[in-house]
């Protein structure tokens, strides 16, 4: 390893042997680490961060208690994964994670007093962490104010940007777009039913839906849209009109436990969906788990990423998190969302040659991740990332198949012209 | 300030001057403001608290629905700063400048006729303290005039704050739904957010917490106290005395109101944004909870119930992110079995004594030393 007697940590061989490590990142023994090039901390932290000469110090900020518990532990468990992986390589800028876990307990302001605790108090370098957007939208002041650098996993409505995120999920557009284009085109779909959760990420991508629908879609309409409280657990009004107005697609957007009525009362009502389209962005192999796969089995989801996806760095990542959490694990899209969080970070900040939150967040835009669970991803300057967009069909094993994707990496686009 | 020694006896004196030194003098000088700046969130609690022990230990009022007042009080002073946040300049990138970002995103596309009075800082400051306390009077009205309390009035107060919370998640266009509403930047040009800002709230707020504790004395030392207490415990005798039993209730149930609104208000300035999940059923469990932990005869019992609840909960959940709900829960149990007064109970019964005897024995002592006149103490 000629090129670690070396100081520069920029050079291409070795950023190139770090991608070849994260790809394969059960090859641990690559990883020791020659400690003679660790850059000295006064240079790699200029503002006080929890950075020593062997440790740097990030925050995990997501609900471990209330109801979002079950959707957020995913993204915890592949956040400590892919902080042990790195570990394992080498860490980072030769310094070890260590991370401090904080519970946002569901709960807004608790996540805005949990993250200042890890800013103000220890001082973290980065956080993992949020997954509703109401918890976003409470901390973004937050990280805003303290100059921290937030990694959010969760595909969301989009409508932000800011110096202090980088969104390693979807915005809507690059959820919605090839989706409908999809189902426009392979099955001939003229007419959408549009449903949703009420609050702002379904409301949001619903009204890009339909824009898209009505304005770039040749001949096609919305023959009906509605809303749910969260938790809802009635269907069968809505069920009957779309009976009646028999749309060739039914576009969902219903998140949580209010999913597990939805289906199951489309199927007491007698709705198949081998025969009838339905179309989801909101159900994850997570939400097949508590569905049941013989309800859900047929329906199509548009995500970035399925358990299911074969390609060698998914075959890598998915037996290390089934050894790590246990063979019944199941790998959602924001659960490989948040796997990329510490990764993106790590690679940032040797691109930067610094921890400094002003570096990351300038050398941010261009770095990209061979070693992606989904494929490839690379940050853009609005500090999102390019992603390929897939549609999968769901089996009664509660696994997708792999039905299309897009053939190149879609673009970013939080605030799209013509959609708002 | 005169203290008048009949307004507070020896004990409660103590407690004020104990209170307020830690408040005033202690914590601001240990705590970073980081942690002071969470005492100051917790404080906000205990103007609920206070509003409590008026009602709920003297009146014999239980209100499950004191978030509901809590709610109105910080989303009033939200939507001010909000409307100051979301000048045109803030919001060129909207389809339509100079409204609230959520609006905007709701496809609204003109301020509705509610918010415009929230332009103005006096009216919000009265909106603060009148629209929770008008919507206690419809409540109290309804409910004490046709002689409803008890469980009744307890199981109806918690239905309003569900109802409550579904108006405001439903109509998000207006109210900003389950998100609330963020991003609060100043408060009449102030920045709220800096350090300083953050330092001159916290003693704004115990100022007015002190103000709100001298006023819930001085309701419970006046004649109006004790008709409180008096309808606690033989409701039909005060009625048969003469007195309008509904107009006492309705006046204890809209002061607590108040007192909620100003710690709602508070709350919204010290944390930065309001939401949805202040005003429910369970923040309002929770507030009764606390003023239970604190005693809820005792209204300094229910400022510090509100304050080691509070800290216990942050201070639980930073050592065992995954268990701490457990470790609060037992707590309650714990406090409510050993100690069914609370905090203010264990005081009154294990350290009040003591304190008494010492002042007792000290004089007892002093006396004796004159007679002895320079014997050296034992």
């Amino acid at each position: 390893m000629s090129d670690e007697t070396k100081p520069g940590l920029k050079s291409p061989l070795r950023r190139k042997l770090l991608m070849g490590m994260a790809a394969l990142p059960a090859v641990s023994m690559l990883g020791r680490p020659a400690f003679a090039d660790v850059p000295a901390t006064s240079a790699v932290n200029t503002t006080g961060l929890a950075v020593t000469d062997s440790e740097v110090t990030v925050g995990i900020l997501h609900s471990v208690t209330g109801t979002m518990a079950i959707s957020e532990t995913g993204s915890v468990e592949a956040e400590k994964l892919a902080i042990e992986q790195i570990n394992a390589a080498g860490g980072v800028l030769g310094r070890k994670i260590k991370f401090i876990q904080e519970d946002g307990a569901s709960d807004w302001p608790t996540f805005a007093e949990k993250a200042k605790k890890l800013l103000v108090n220890d001082k973290c370098a980065a956080v993992m962490g949020c997954w509703t957007s109401a918890s976003r939208k409470a901390v973004l002041p937050v990280f805003e104010q303290y100059n921290g650098m937030l990694y959010y996993p969760t595909f969301y409505e989009g409508l932000e940007q800011s110096k202090n995120v980088i969104y390693t999920g979807q915005e809507a557009t690059q959820q919605i777009i090839a989706g409908l284009d999809w189902v426009n085109k392979t099955k001939g779909a003229k007419s959408f039913y549009l449903l949703g959760s009420d609050y702002i990420w379904p409301r949001t991508s619903n009204k890009i839906a339909r824009k898209h629908i009505e304005n770039h879609l040749q001949g096609c309409k919305v023959v009906g849209e509605e809303y749910f409280p969260l938790g809802s657990t009635q269907f069968n009004s809505v069920i009957n009109k779309i009976k009646l107005t028999k749309p060739d697609v039914i576009y969902a957007i219903i998140v949580g436990g209010s999913n597990v009525a939805f289906y199951k009362q489309l199927k007491a009502a007698g709705i198949d969906l081998s025969k009838q389209t339905l179309l989801t962005i909101s159900v994850t192999e997570d939400e097949i788990d508590g569905i049941g796969g013989e309800n859900i089995a047929g329906a199509y989801a548009c995500m970035k990423y399925f358990q299911s996806l074969d390609n060698p760095n998914n075959k890598a990542f998915v037996p290390a998190f089934k050894k790590m959490w246990g063979e019944k694990t199941v790998i959602g899209d924001v659960t490989q969302a948040a796997y990329l969080g510490p990764w993106l970070w790590k690679l940032t900040v040797e691109k930067a040659g610094s921890f400094d939150i002003d570096k990351i967040a300038a050398a941010s835009p261009g770095v990209e991740f061979k070693g992606a669970p989904e494929g490839y991803v690379r940050i853009h300057e609005n500090h999102h990332l390019w992603s390929k967009t897939r549609v999968g069909r769901a089996k009664a094993d509660g696994q997708y198949e792999l039905i299309y994707e897009t053939a190149d990496l879609v673009e970013p686009d939080p605030f799209p012209k013509g959609y708002q | 300030m005169v203290i008048n020694s009949r307004f507070f006896n020896r004990s409660e004196l103590l407690g004020f001057l104990a209170l307020a030194a830690l408040l005033l003098v202690i914590l601001p000088l240990s705590l970073d403001i980081f942690r002071l700046n969470l005492v100051a969130k917790y404080l906000t609690y205990a103007f609920v608290g206070i509003g409590l022990v008026l009602c709920w230990g003297y009146g014999g009022i239980l209100s499950l629905g004191q978030g509901v007042f809590f709610g109105l009080g910080g989303y009033c002073m939200a939507m001010y700063l909000k409307l100051e946040a979301s000048s045109v300049a803030n919001t060129k990138i909207q389809s339509t400048p100079g409204i609230p970002d959520f609006m905007d995103w709701n496809q609204l596309t003109s301020l509705p006729f509610f918010w415009k009075p929230f332009h103005s800082f006096p009216v919000t400051l009265l909106a603060i303290l009148l629209v929770p306390a008008f919507f206690a009077l419809i409540i109290g009205a309804a409910m004490f005039k046709r002689r409803v309390g008890g469980v009744y009035f307890a199981i109806i107060t918690q239905a309003i704050a569900a109802i409550l919370t579904i108006l405001i998640v439903g109509q998000q266009g207006y109210t900003g739904g389950i998100n609330g509403i963020t991003d609060l930047r100043t408060l009449h040009g102030w920045d709220i957010r800096t350090d300083h800002a953050k330092f001159i709230l916290y003693f704004v707020e115990v100022v007015l917490l002190f103000g709100c504790i001298v006023a819930a004395q001085f309701i419970r030392l006046t004649k109006l106290g004790r008709i409180l207490v008096a309808m606690r415990e033989q409701e039909d005798r005060v009625r048969f005395s003469g007195y309008s039993v509904a107009n006492f209730k309705i006046f204890a149930f809209c002061a607590a109101a108040v007192f909620a609104a100003i710690g709602g208000a508070m709350f919204t300035l010290e944390v930065g944004f309001m939401s949805p999940s202040f005003v429910g059923i369970v923040p309002s469990i929770e507030m009764v909870i606390y003023t239970a932990v604190g005693g809820r005869m005792s209204i300094f019992g229910a400022v510090w119930g509100a304050l080691l609840v509070n800290f216990a909960k942050t201070s639980l959940s930073e050592s065992f992110p995954q268990l701490w709900l457990f470790g609060l829960g037992a707590l309650f149990i714990a406090v409510v079995l050993a100690f069914p007064n609370g905090l203010s109970g264990i005081w009154a019964d294990h350290i009040q004594p003591r304190i008494d005897r010492l002042f007792a024995s000290r004089k007892s002592k002093s006396a004796a030393g004159m007679i002895a006149d320079g014997a050296p103490a034992e």
